[in-house]
């Protein structure tokens, strides 16, 4: 489904990231993980046609992704950021109905399709006509996913999407998070900085520190068969020391 | 909208003058408002054609370059001034002189009105009179008069130093005293001579007698018509009316006629009615109430609100476009951003002399242009700004929607910048308010027409009457622009948000 081929980004004299390519396969879920500053959030943005990158090439199915055809490709792709991205000065529902209204699909065919994403991502419709501002964190989150979801996308970029959401908000949301992916059955690309969320997505993680991949595999491969010494560190830091209450 | 538009139309026909029209013009002190009058009254008495004025423009260079843009016909002026201010000759020249320098730019001067206006020593008349004294060569026989001069008098090379060498005053300096304690310090007889100008409104008030200049030390500043070249041939009656003010007017006659204006009150058109025989009108009273509300308030604060909103309105147009170019454009943002600052940056008295000859008008449109210069500014720096500080989150998130740009800018990136957009039209629009009381200077009629006559008058209710009803516009300007943000903003940038639901 989404292809980097040997993709390179200079951002700054401090962070580069280095040639990777990575391969994402239809209707999987894959996470990138590593800590603050190793390029995993550029990589979701070079995959949206955010950042362009130096050398190499992202595909997104058979195309390869250039300004020309990236607004056509952004049809395709639901992206998520961590405090939603979601405009303040339109309702809730207006915000889900955008990309429609934009391309002038029906009335009726979009308060549809509002009905069912509020179903799917157990959203009270009433609370459609509220602004951001008067929904609470994790509603906010909710309908930035109806809203990247509005036009039934084939890929699912999610960055830190529960990162600003307090433990019990985050924990609901992981659990209905993982529900409508298995029932889509998208491709979905989601970063976190968290390992238990990591583990709790995905089957396929991929560590980065610095620019680079440093490994790729499930948490079995990666706590058993590390690549580095700082697989080990970056996983073992994230574990809940020994004695303490799980 | 409407009301825009029917200003604008306004502006256009109130500033296009028909070109047989006399148009006279004058500077901003008490004398040159009065000739401007007369000389006004008297186009029109010709009956040939309209005479309309345009009072107060200014200085020199102002009414100067309306005159050579052909904005007006005609100005008071005087000989002294044309040499040296606008012709910047270094000897003395007499009428002939000036007319064969002015001939080449089209111009001429001529008609001396019959008194000089220039520095003069005057003394009371009884003492002058008990003593002697009629010319300043006879004050080098009293050494023991006593001068009351002005500090700049006496620092002036024309001034003192010169005038005491030349008549061989025995005389020592005398000590400086200010030019208003002068004359309450002669009235009271503590000094016998003090230095003037010779058609002061005071030298009638106080009786005082104007000392001959018998060795015509004092550069002479005959009053004149100054105009274009062609007038007598276009309007020839009217200038045959108008060489009759010759010799018309002797300093004695223009000191009464600054009195009559400066010390009791009288309007300047009532004052010059009176001098060419015509029904006066009882002078003005002087309650500030009265003032505030005489009956040219309607017109002026018509005046004001059309050349605000006019301003405003071209500026918006204009302005918030810039602003977004500013903000796509990164290769064009420091050139508008810095060439609209350097506009700001110019005196208003300088960009108005300066759009004056580019127009080829005074008026409103020059008013116009200058306070929608002015007005960009403020526009154009918060549209940028405001569209600039959207969160990088929102703005992505909207490209990410795949979203085109002009859909982005007109659904997303407008409204979330609108807050900053319309703070920055509510700032030109309280300092254009401010700004306009200026373009009464170029003819533009406004509440500043009333400063410019206070301050010309030294009348503070006159000028309070043109401040305080500017100052109260300013508060309603911007307590309206506070009303029209909770209006136009939306619901969800408000503080706090109505729920439309639940």
């Amino acid at each position: 489904m989404v292809r980097l081929e040997n993709v390179a980004k200079t951002l700054s004299p401090r962070f580069a990231l280095a040639p990777l390519s990575l391969d994402f396969a239809v209707g999987t879920t894959s996470v990138l993980i590593g800590p603050s500053g190793c390029g995993k959030s550029t990589v979701l943005r070079l995959i949206a046609g955010l950042v362009e990158p130096d050398s190499g090439r992202v595909m997104i199915g058979e195309q390869t992704l250039q300004p020309q055809n990236a607004q056509a490709l952004r049809l395709r792709i639901g992206y998520v950021i961590q405090e939603g991205g979601l405009f303040p000065h339109l309702s809730a529902g207006a915000n889900v109905a955008l990309a429609a209204r934009h391309l002038g699909r029906a009335q009726s065919e979009i308060k549809k399709r509002l009905d069912e994403l509020c179903e799917l991502a157990a959203l009270p419709s009433a609370l459609l006509a509220r602004y951001p501002r008067e929904l609470s964190g994790g509603q906010r989150q909710r309908v930035a996913l109806m809203r990247a979801l509005m036009l039934d996308p084939e890929l699912l970029l999610l960055d830190e999407p529960l990162g600003a959401l307090d433990p019990v908000t985050r924990h609901a949301l992981q659990q209905d998070l993982k529900a409508i992916f298995t029932r889509l059955r998208k491709t979905v690309i989601m970063v976190t900085h968290d390992m238990g969320e990591a583990t709790h997505f995905a089957g396929g993680l991929i560590l980065m520190r610095d620019g680079k991949i440093l490994q790729r595999g499930t948490i079995d491969d990666l706590s058993k068969r590390p690549a580095d010494s700082y697989v080990t560190e970056f996983i073992s830091a994230q574990r809940p020391p020994l004695g303490s209450a799980a | 909208m409407r009301a825009l538009l029917a200003a604008a139309a306004f502006a256009v026909c109130t500033s296009g003058f028909a070109a047989d029209t006399l148009t006279v013009g004058s500077k901003r002190f008490t004398e040159s408002y009065i000739l401007g009058e007369i000389i006004t009254l008297t186009a029109q008495r010709a009956g040939e054609t309209q005479a309309v004025h345009r009072p107060g423009l200014g200085n020199t260079g102002i009414v100067y370059a309306a005159l050579t843009n052909g904005a007006i016909d005609v100005y008071p002026e005087y000989t002294g001034t044309i040499e040296r201010e606008i012709l910047k000759s270094t000897r003395p020249l007499d009428l002939d002189g000036l007319n064969r320098a002015l001939r080449p730019l089209g111009l001429a001067a001529g008609v001396p009105l019959g008194f000089n206006n220039t520095y003069a020593l005057t003394m009371r008349e009884d003492r002058a009179q008990a003593l002697g004294v009629r010319s300043i060569s006879d004050l080098a026989a009293h050494p023991d008069i006593v001068f009351g001069l002005s500090q700049e008098f006496i620092g002036r090379a024309d001034g003192w130093p010169g005038l005491k060498q030349a008549y061989a005053l025995p005389h020592a300096t005398p000590r400086g005293l200010d030019h208003g304690l002068a004359y309450e310090a002669i009235a009271a007889s503590q000094v016998d001579v003090i230095d003037a100008y010779t058609t002061d409104a005071k030298i009638g008030r106080y009786k005082l007698r104007v000392l001959d200049d018998d060795r015509k030390f004092f550069p002479v500043y005959d009053a004149v018509l100054l105009y274009r070249a062609d007038l007598p041939q276009r309007l020839p009656r009217t200038w045959a009316a108008l060489s009759s003010l010759s010799g018309a007017l002797d300093a004695r006659r223009m000191v009464a006629l600054n009195a009559e204006a400066e010390l009791d009150g009288r309007s300047f058109t009532d004052v010059a009615k009176g001098f060419l025989g015509g029904r006066q009108e009882p002078a003005r009273g002087g309650g500030f109430l009265a003032r505030l509300f005489a009956p040219d308030f309607g017109r002026l604060a018509f005046e004001h609100v059309m050349l605000v909103s006019v301003s405003l309105f071209v500026a918006i147009v204009i302005g918030i476009p810039l602003g977004i170019l500013a903000y796509r454009v990164p290769a064009a943002r420091q050139w508008v951003l810095s060439v609209i600052g350097v506009i700001q940056t110019v005196p208003s008295l300088a960009l108005f002399a300066f759009l004056i000859p580019l127009f080829g008008k005074i008026g409103t449109i020059p008013a116009l242009a200058a306070l929608f210069l002015y007005a960009l500014l403020p526009i154009v720096r918060n549209t940028y700004s405001g569209l600039a500080d959207i969160a990088p989150g929102l703005r992505e998130s909207a490209i990410a929607l795949g979203l085109p740009r002009g859909y982005r800018l007109r659904v997303i990136e407008l409204p979330l910048a609108s807050r900053a957009i319309l703070a920055g039209v509510k700032t030109s629009a309280v300092i254009n308010v401010g700004t306009a009381t200026i373009a009464a200077f170029i003819g533009a009629g406004g509440f500043g027409e009333r400063i410019a006559q206070g301050l010309a008058l030294n009348d503070n209710a006159a000028l309070l009457a043109g401040a305080v009803p500017a100052a109260a516009l300013a508060l309603i300007v911007h307590g309206g622009f506070e009303l029209l943000d909770r209006w136009l903003m939306p619901a969800g940038l408000r503080d706090k948000a109505v729920s439309t639901s639940i």
